[in-house]
């Protein structure tokens, strides 16, 4: 229920509606979100997406330090 | 990046769990609140590699399950009234309630409608201007935004035949509840991403002090269960117990900004009824009288009250964190995803359903 899932944002629109829109593509699969809580999202972005509504932008920089941690660790200082 | 295949790397994931066996001493009972984790621990094995030492509990964090047998009652009733489109999310459909579910309802000739979006909702009751519109909102914070957003646009746009049942969950408050049991085992948390996305973290600061928990924010693909594991086992193991971000490309600190906002001005903090559970102080959200005019509840009072049913089903201890699933002796047998008894075997997060499509049980 509480799945959300990362998704690509290929393109935004939505200048005539009353909220922001964007397509964003889950592996190919392409669907119309609402980004009214990710207004600074812009294309080419990941975002969380979750019952139509992207929940937040994905940062990479965070997601690389954390993957580093694995690799950071010294066998000699265990 | 891709943000999915880093985290489903095999190797990465043998080195995380190598990292958690070398940390682990004593013997840690974890708890991961949210169903979708639930659901990734089972799909992809994870209780297989960690070291014997660790228990993991299986929180909650599902709002299918959570859902009060009243509200579905209530739900059903409305349904079967033939003035009314009634909408709901997937899941909810053969959850059940005292007599029957949904998905029943509909093959009765309810108009009953599955959604992907709050939003579509909206659209329903443009498209069908000689009917009543209901939608059933249902979820945890990370549902939240998106069903405010529906009732926002509702009232801003002066939609008349549109109306929601609101059955809205808090997670932190049912964190209290399970520490403040005095069968609780609970030694640390895995607290769910998607609610921490919307909602920060700073609320899980006051509860890891009192209570002496390490709680950390975690995602849901198995090298970030894994992650958030080795991060509570870390501190465990030197008498730490902060809040940590293990999933932090997606969670900031204060959360979603925006979407509190909305959350605010359409939702007040109220006591609910966790299905199975009971009552749970300041656990739920309400609307605010604004959106009176909006709520299903007082637009279509509840005529019939049932008694809940007594059966075998020990759903609201598997919810606590108290029992496992296979504990449940209807559990396999009388209690299937085909025929569930609970509604923690109908919903794909709910832990009896997550045992039963992936783990190897003994029918
Ligand atoms: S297996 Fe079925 S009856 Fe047993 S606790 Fe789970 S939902 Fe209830």
């Amino acid at each position: 229920m509480c799945l959300a899932i990362p998704g690509k944002i290929l393109g935004i629109s939505g200048e005539n509606s009353i909220m922001p829109m964007g397509k964003v593509s889950f592996g190919g699969v392409v669907r119309e979100v609402n980004l009214a809580y990710v207004p600074e999202a812009k294309q080419g972005d990941y975002v969380i997406v979750h019952v139509g509504f992207a929940i937040s932008i994905l940062n990479e920089k965070e997601a690389q330090l954390v993957l580093n941690t694995l690799d950071e660790i010294d066998p000699e200082t265990r | 990046m891709k943000y999915i295949d880093e985290y489903r790397d095999r190797g990465s994931i043998e080195k995380c769990s190598q990292r958690i066996a070398e940390a682990v001493t004593g013997p840690w009972t974890i708890m991961e609140i949210c169903g979708g984790q639930t659901r990734s621990i089972a799909k992809h094995g994870l209780e297989s590699l960690l070291p014997s030492e660790i228990t993991l509990l299986h929180g909650p964090g599902c709002p299918v399950c959570v859902t009060p047998q009243s509200i579905l009652d209530h739900a059903m009733e409305i349904a079967s009234n033939p003035e009314v489109v009634f909408c709901t999310f997937g899941d909810m459909m053969r959850v059940p309630g005292t007599n029957t579910d949904l998905a029943h309802i509909k093959a009765e000739g309810g108009d009953v409608r599955i959604i992907q979006s709050p939003m579509e909702a909206l659209n329903l009751a443009r498209e069908n201007a000689d009917k009543e519109v209901v939608f059933l909102a249902i979820g945890f914070e990370t549902t939240a935004p998106a069903n405010a957003m529906a009732l926002y646009q509702s009232k801003q746009q002066g939609i008349k035949n549109i109306s929601f049942l609101v059955s809205q969950v808090l997670v932190p408050p049912a964190m209290e509840s399970i520490l403040n049991s005095p069968h609780s085992k609970v030694q640390g948390f895995l607290a769910a991403g998607h609610v921490c996305t919307i909602m920060g973290f700073e609320e899980y600061e006051p509860i890891a002090q009192r209570y002496q928990v390490p709680i950390v924010v975690t995602g849901f693909e198995p090298l970030d269960i894994l992650m958030g594991i080795d991060m509570v086992v870390r501190q465990l193991e030197e008498g730490r117990h902060e809040v940590e971000n293990q999933y932090s490309r997606s969670v900031q600190r204060e959360g979603n900004l925006a979407a509190q906002k909305i959350l605010n001005e359409v939702f007040e903090v109220i006591p609910k009824q966790w299905r199975g559970v009971g009552e749970i102080p300041s656990s739920g959200l309400g609307l605010k009288s604004v959106y009176r005019h909006l709520n299903a509840a007082l637009r279509f009072p509840q005529k019939i009250i049932y008694e809940p049913l007594s059966t075998n089903c020990i759903s609201g201890q598997v919810l606590q964190g108290l029992k496992k699933p296979n504990e449940c002796e209807a559990f396999g047998k009388e209690c299937t995803p085909d025929s569930p008894l609970g509604a923690t075997m109908v919903s794909s997060e709910g832990a009896c359903a997550a045992y039963f499509h992936y783990q190897n049980f003994q029918a």
